[in-house]
């Protein structure tokens, strides 16, 4: 049991291993798959994205319709399969997580 | 005198992180009998791979197990890479192990925590948490999430490992190992975790093996199997060596576990070193034709993949028999003769998973 | 393909079975596929590491003999097939009444198809048919 003792008076003398969050939030790790975003000036509307998405979360409509490009963020699992097929590389993952509980989330 | 009282034991019990009912016959405080209740987190998932092509599949096989899961693609790949006949290059093999390994630590990390707990060692349970939190964060930083990867993929991994990856894992590494130095050495030593798992859900050799038992489960009873000795991915190139003990019950379960995570850091380094330089991947034409059983060693034991195209671009059959199904029927040989008190410290030993188990 | 199979036929499955027993073997599970007009069954064995497969032909309506007198732990593996694919099971050494996945207000057989059925994976489905 002595042998316990360093880490009882490390844990004394430390600051707490946890973090106030949200009042403070940890900077998020370089190469986080944390939320997907789109470039929609460089998209073509293909579709390409929403036929290989596993969780059907992307939609996709083109001419006759107006263009446009939905992410149904509850449905996206991030797994990044849509950045890999995007013939026009206008899909990428940001590294900071998506605040999906506001509307004008990133 | 005494009577038989039945005592549901979960589905919703302190211990039990996943909901699964034991229910137990009880003569006064022995049990008697226990009787496994399943069913409550049944999803379908081999139903739902028949909607998905074969590359979908990967993300659904990621999505098993929440805390495996990284190893659960890699035995669907291979699967599949058998059936299309793909070579993987030498680096993603080695990109494979290196996070086999790490899932690997970060599930033992997290049995050990929830061990703790189930025995009333409320502080271990958040030293031991606090500790594999560091992996956590290494696979963040290395594959970009931090327990379901998504980094392996038909043909090979989807991410490399470069230079910085390798300084921070190494440096992750050191600092877990102190950690686990510092707080299991002690702890396998401590009389009152000796007096709740020495002796405690004892299984003969013989039993485990007959009732179809893997890994740990396996291993702490003195057989010495693991697929990793079948050398898939890079194993073959690491010098592996399972890990046994023969006593067969809780402490040896826990030592076998404890043991497992430095064998881990070992292997981690070891695949850093070997690690050679080529492609990460090769791209995969057609679609899969014939049938495949693949097996892989998981934190918990062996999982087994059976998969079955048509030609087609959706398998189909998937079919997947997770580690906690098999050693099922040796915690029902565990369970009679002992004390109802020590039934949760029995259950946590083998690890169970109930997601997996029921898919 | 798959290493080390052996097809037999139904009535010597459990002679099959026992003669794996005898030469050590450990169970490791039972994989069922519905092929429309019968079932296809593997039993999985594993002695040092080398897995070996024996395939039986189930026509539908026919009665599967349970091999867990022989392996305890195919107890559960027969109840799940019979949950999912609904196979009669003869001799189980315990009985879920076809509850032991699903709980009781889940449809009966989920898995089973009708006979003539073809295999999923030639005709892909339609995007989203798996959310009706």
């Amino acid at each position: 049991m002595l042998k316990f003792i360093g880490n009882i008076l490390q844990n004394l003398t430390h600051k707490p291993a946890t973090r106030p969050y949200p009042y403070q939030k940890r900077a998020p790790i370089a190469g986080n798959r944390g939320h997907l975003v789109i470039d929609p000036a460089v998209c073509i509307y293909c579709g390409l994205c929403s036929k290989r998405c596993p969780t059907q979360a992307l939609a996709v409509t083109r001419k006759p319709n107006p263009n446009s490009w939905t992410l149904d963020p509850y449905r996206c699992i991030l797994c990044g399969y849509c950045v890999e097929v995007c013939p026009k590389h206008c899909l990428s993952l940001k590294p900071e997580h998506g605040d999906y509980s506001s509307p004008n989330s990133p | 005198m005494s009577r038989i009282t039945v005592i549901p034991f979960g589905p919703q019990h302190p211990v039990l992180p996943e909901p699964i009912q034991l229910r137990l016959e009880l003569k006064d405080e022995k049990v008697v009998s226990a009787l496994p209740v399943v069913g409550y987190v049944h999803r379908g998932l081999e139903k739902l791979v028949e909607t998905k092509d074969y590359l979908q599949t990967v993300y659904i096989t990621e999505r098993v197990c929440g805390i495996c899961s990284f190893i659960h693609s890699v035995a669907y790949c291979q699967g599949i890479e058998t059936i299309m006949g793909v070579e993987v290059p030498p680096r993603a093999r080695y990109l494979r192990v290196i996070w086999s390994e790490t899932h690997r630590l970060h599930s033992h990390l997290l049995w050990f925590g929830l061990l703790a707990d189930s025995f009333g060692f409320e502080n271990l349970f958040m030293q031991i948490w606090r500790a594999r939190e560091a992996v956590l964060d290494l696979q963040e930083a290395t594959a970009g999430a931090r327990v379901i990867l998504g980094t392996c993929c038909v043909g090979g991994v989807r991410r490399d490992i470069d230079q910085t990856g390798r300084d921070l894992t190494l440096a992750t590494l050191d600092k877990l190992e102190q950690d686990i130095k510092k707080i299991a050495n002690p702890i396998l030593k401590d009389y009152g975790v000796q007096q709740r798992t020495v002796g405690i859900g004892r299984i003969s050799r013989e039993l485990t093996y007959e009732r179809g038992a893997v890994g740990p489960t396996a291993r702490a009873a003195g057989i010495a199997q693991d697929l990793r000795q079948t050398g898939y991915a890079a194993y073959g190139e690491l010098d592996f060596q399972p890990v046994v003990e023969t006593a067969g019950d809780c402490y040896a379960r826990l030592q076998v576990r404890v043991r497992e995570m430095n064998q881990s850091i070992e292997l981690i380094r070891r695949a850093l070193e070997r690690m050679p330089a080529s492609p990460i991947s090769v791209p995969v034409k057609g679609n899969p034709d014939g049938e495949t059983v693949s097996r892989v060693e998981q934190p918990r034991g062996e999982v087994i993949y059976y998969l079955r195209g048509n030609g087609g671009k959706n398998l189909a059959r998937m079919r997947i028999r997770t580690p906690t199904f098999a050693n099922i029927p040796a915690l029902l040989a565990m369970l009679p003769g002992a004390e109802l008190a020590n039934v949760p410290v029995i259950t946590l030993s083998i690890d169970p998973c109930i997601s997996c188990t029921e898919r | 393909m798959i290493m080390n199979l052996s097809e037999i036929k139904l009535e010597n499955l459990i002679g099959a079975v026992a003669a794996k027993r005898a030469s050590g073997y450990r169970f490791v599970t039972i994989t069922c596929s519905d092929l429309g007009d019968a079932f296809d069954l593997l039993y999985h064995f594993d002695k040092e590491l080398k897995l070996e497969t024996l395939r039986v032909r189930l026509p539908k309506g026919a009665e599967l003999p349970s091999i867990s007198a022989e392996y305890f732990a195919a107890l559960l593996v027969e109840n799940e097939i019979k949950d999912l694919f609904g196979i009669a099971v003869a001799g189980m050494l315990l009985d879920y009444q076809g509850r032991f996945l699903l709980p009781e207000d889940a449809p009966r057989n989920p898995w089973r198809r009708p006979s003539g059925d073809a295999d999923p994976g030639a005709a892909p489905r339609k995007e989203g048919s798996d959310h009706e």
